[in-house]
C-alpha cells in the first residue's frame, strides 16, 4: 500500500436535499501521486465537503472520484477509509486510549499482530519527532497541543496509506507552533511522498504547503487550479486576485526558503579569540557586527564594542541573537520573525543548530524585487 | 390480602434496658445473629435488581441512541414506573405475581430503569462529535465505534448512574418485605418500637449502601484510568 495514489475528481457535484444551490458543483481535478493538493477558499466554498466525499464521509450526488483509477463508490466505506489517512482540525484523538493505542487503531482493525503494531507505533512516533518511550503510554490529555497534532498525523499514517486527507490540521495551533508543524510536515512529506488533500481557508498556508492549489468559490466552483507560483503571478480572474490578496509580491516570499537565497557570511567569533583577527574578519564581512558562538557553533549573541576592548574577545553582548532562523523557513516567515524581533540580521542555523550564515532585511528586499519568472515553482521550492 | 406485618416477640422482659425500648449494646451483641440472614437477603435483593435493571436500561439506551424517536416513549414509561410509590407497586403486583422475591424484584427493577437509562444516554450523547468523526473517518464501523469509543467514553456517566441506582435500591429494598421478600426491612418492622433493633438493622442498610457505592467507585476508577491523567507539563 505504501505507494502514493493518483486522485481524480470527475465532474463531482454535491447537492444537499432541500438546498437549491449545490455545495460542490462539477468539480474536476487530478492530483498526481505524491503531491500535496490544497483546497482553499472562503467559508461555504465546499472545500471540506469536497474532501469528505473522497473517503465517502459524504455521499457523492453526481460524478465520480477515482483513486488510482478505481471509483470510491465501488468500495465499502469502512474498508475504503482504512486505506486513507484522515486528520482533522480538532484532531479527534480518543481520550480513553493511550497515544500508542490511538495510533494502533487501524492496524488493529486490519488484524496486525502485536509485535508489528508495537514496532510501527514506535517508528511513527519517531517520524513525527516524538520520543516513543516518553509518549507511547501517555493519554492525549497529558500532551501539549502541538504534540497532540503530531500524534494525529502519526495515527493517520499508521498503515502507510497511499492518500492522506487533512482538514485544517494545524488550524487550532498557535502561530509559532503552526509554522513549526508546517515545516515538519513538509520535511516529513519529502520522505514519505504521499498524495495529500489539504483543506485550509488560509491562503498563506495554501501557498506554503501546496504543490498545487485549487481555489474554490462559493457554491463549490473551481476558480483556479495551479501551482502556488502560477497562482500568485497569474490569478485566473478577479476572484482569484482578490482572494490571493493585494500583497501578492509579499506572498511570493512564501515560495522561497532561507536555503534558496544567498546568505551573508557571518563574522563568527569565539570567546578568547585574538581581537586583531576579529577586526580582520569584520573588514571584509557584509554584516558589521561580530556574532559570538559557542564551541558547537551555536549563536550566543551579537558582540558589543566592549567585547573587543582587550587583547582577546570577551563575553560582552550587545544583544541576543534572535531571531534564529532555520534553513527550512520560508522567506515570508523569516521576514515576519525579523520584524517581530525588530532585528536587521538573523543568524541562520542548520539541523545541528550551528550558524551557517546570516539573513538580512536587504537580502529579503532583493528577493522581493526578483523577476517573477525566476521564482521557482512550489514543487521546486521544496 | 393481609398485610404481612408480623409483630414477632424478640425481647425478653427481664432486661430493663430492653423493656424500656432503649439502646442496649449487650442485647445487640447477644442477638446479632438474627440480622445476618436478612442482611444477605438484602444484598441479594439489591444486586439482582441492579443487574437486571442495568441489563434492561443499558440495552434500551443503546437502542434509543441510534433510533432517537425511542427516547421519548422510553423516558415516559420508565418515568411513570419511577414515580409509582414502591409500596403501591408491591400491592398492585401481589394479585399477579404473588408474594415473594419475584414481586419485590419487579418493583425494584422498575424503579432503577429511568436512572440508568438517562445516565447511559447522556454519557453516549456527550461523546464529542470530532472524536466520532475521526473514528468513522479512520474506518470504524458503527458497531466498532460504539463499543470501542462511545461506550468507553460514556463510562463515567454510566457508573455515576449505577451509584445513584445502588443507594436508592438499598433503601427501597427495606420495603421489600411488604411483598414477602424479606431483607433488613423485615427486621426493622419486626419491632419498630425497639431502638436497638431499628438502629442495628438501619445501620446495616446504610453500611451496605456505602460499601456498594464504594465498590462501584473503585470499579469506575479501574475502567476509566484516563480521567485521572492530568497534564504532566
Amino acid at each position: 500500500m505504501s505507494d502514493a495514489a493518483t486522485l481524480e475528481f470527475r465532474s463531482v457535484t454535491k447537492r444537499y436535499p432541500g438546498q437549491s444551490e449545490p455545495a460542490v458543483e462539477n468539480l474536476s481535478l487530478t492530483v498526481p501521486a505524491g503531491e500535496i493538493c490544497v483546497l482553499v477558499g472562503p467559508s461555504g466554498c465546499g472545500k471540506t465537503t469536497a474532501m469528505r466525499m473522497v473517503n465517502r464521509m459524504i455521499d457523492i450526488t453526481d460524478g465520480d472520484i477515482l483513486l488510482d483509477g478505481r471509483s470510491v463508490k465501488e468500495r465499502r466505506p469502512a474498508e475504503l477509509r482504512r486505506d486513507i489517512g484522515y486528520a482533522i482540525q480538532q484532531i479527534g484523538l480518543f481520550p480513553h486510549l493511550t497515544v500508542g493505542d490511538n495510533i494502533a487503531t487501524v492496524p488493529r482493525l486490519l488484524g496486525w499482530d502485536k509485535e508489528r503494531i508495537r514496532a510501527r507505533v514506535d517508528q511513527l512516533l519517531e517520524l513525527v519527532s516524538l520520543d516513543p518511550h516518553e509518549t507511547r503510554d501517555r493519554y492525549p490529555a497529558q500532551l501539549s497541543g502541538g504534540q497532540r497534532q503530531r500524534v494525529g498525523v502519526a495515527r493517520a499514517l499508521a498503515v502507510d496509506p497511499p492518500l492522506m486527507l487533512m482538514d485544517e490540521p494545524f488550524g487550532a495551533i498557535d502561530p509559532i507552533n503552526r509554522e513549526r508543524l508546517q515545516n515538519e510536515f513538509l520535511r516529513l512529506q519529502r520522505e514519505i511522498r504521499k498524495t495529500v488533500v489539504f483543506v485550509t481557508h488560509d491562503i498563506d498556508e495554501a501557498i506554503k504547503m501546496g504543490d498545487r492549489i485549487a481555489v474554490l468559490k462559493k457554491g463549490g466552483k473551481l476558480a483556479q487550479y495551479a501551482s502556488p507560483a502560477e497562482l500568485l503571478m497569474y490569478p485566473a480572474d478577479s476572484f482569484g486576485e482578490d482572494f490571493v490578496g493585494a500583497d501578492r509580491a509579499l506572498k511570493r516570499l512564501a515560495l522561497q526558503r532561507v536555503r534558496d537565497v544567498n546568505l551573508w557570511r557571518a563574522p563568527l567569533v569565539r570567546v578568547g579569540e585574538p581581537v586583531a583577527e576579529v577586526r580582520a574578519k569584520l573588514s571584509d564581512a557584509e554584516v558589521p557586527y561580530p556574532l559570538l558562538v559557542d564551541d558547537e557553533g551555536r549563536p550566543l549573541g551579537w558582540l558589543s564594542e566592549k567585547g573587543l576592548g582587550g587583547e582577546r574577545v570577551q563575553d560582552e553582548l550587545r544583544s541576543n541573537p534572535k531571531p534564529i532562523l532555520d534553513l527550512d523557513d520560508v522567506l515570508r516567515d523569516a521576514l515576519a520573525d525579523l520584524l517581530y524581533e525588530e532585528a536587521q540580521y538573523g543568524p541562520v542555523v542548520d539541523e545541528r543548530g550551528a550558524v551557517t550564515g546570516v539573513l538580512s532585511i536587504e537580502i529579503l528586499s532583493h528577493a522581493l524585487r526578483t523577476d517573477p519568472e525566476e521564482v521557482p515553482s512550489g514543487a521546486d521550492a521544496l | 390480602m393481609t398485610v404481612p406485618i408480623a409483630q414477632v416477640e424478640i425481647r425478653q422482659r427481664e432486661d430493663t434496658c430492653v423493656a424500656d425500648n432503649g439502646f442496649c449494646p449487650d442485647w445487640i451483641v447477644d442477638n446479632f445473629d438474627r440480622y445476618v440472614d436478612p442482611f444477605f437477603q438484602h444484598v441479594l435483593l439489591t444486586v439482582v435488581a441492579m443487574a437486571i435493571g442495568f441489563g434492561i436500561s443499558f440495552s434500551l439506551a443503546l437502542l434509543a441512541y441510534r433510533r432517537r424517536w425511542l427516547i421519548n416513549p422510553v423516558t415516559q414509561v420508565t418515568g411513570i414506573l419511577y414515580t409509582v410509590p414502591s409500596i403501591a407497586a408491591f400491592f398492585l403486583l401481589l394479585p399477579i405475581t404473588g408474594r415473594g422475591f419475584t414481586t419485590a424484584e419487579i418493583a425494584l427493577v422498575a424503579y432503577v430503569l429511568l436512572i440508568i437509562f438517562r445516565n447511559v444516554l447522556t454519557g453516549l450523547d456527550n461523546v464529542p462529535e470530532d472524536i466520532k468523526d475521526a473514528g468513522r473517518g479512520m474506518g470504524l464501523t458503527d458497531r466498532q465505534l460504539l463499543w470501542r469509543v462511545e461506550v468507553p467514553l460514556a463510562l463515567p456517566e454510566i457508573m455515576a448512574g449505577l451509584r445513584i441506582a445502588a443507594t436508592t435500591t438499598v433503601g427501597l429494598a427495606t420495603l421489600a418485605f411488604f411483598a414477602g421478600a424479606g431483607g433488613l426491612g423485615e427486621q426493622i418492622f419486626a419491632d419498630i418500637t425497639f431502638k436497638s433493633n431499628v438502629v442495628v438493622a438501619g445501620l446495616l442498610a446504610v453500611l451496605l449502601a456505602a460499601v456498594l457505592d464504594g465498590l462501584i467507585l473503585l470499579a469506575q476508577r479501574a475502567v476509566t484510568p484516563w480521567t485521572r491523567a492530568v497534564a504532566a507539563r
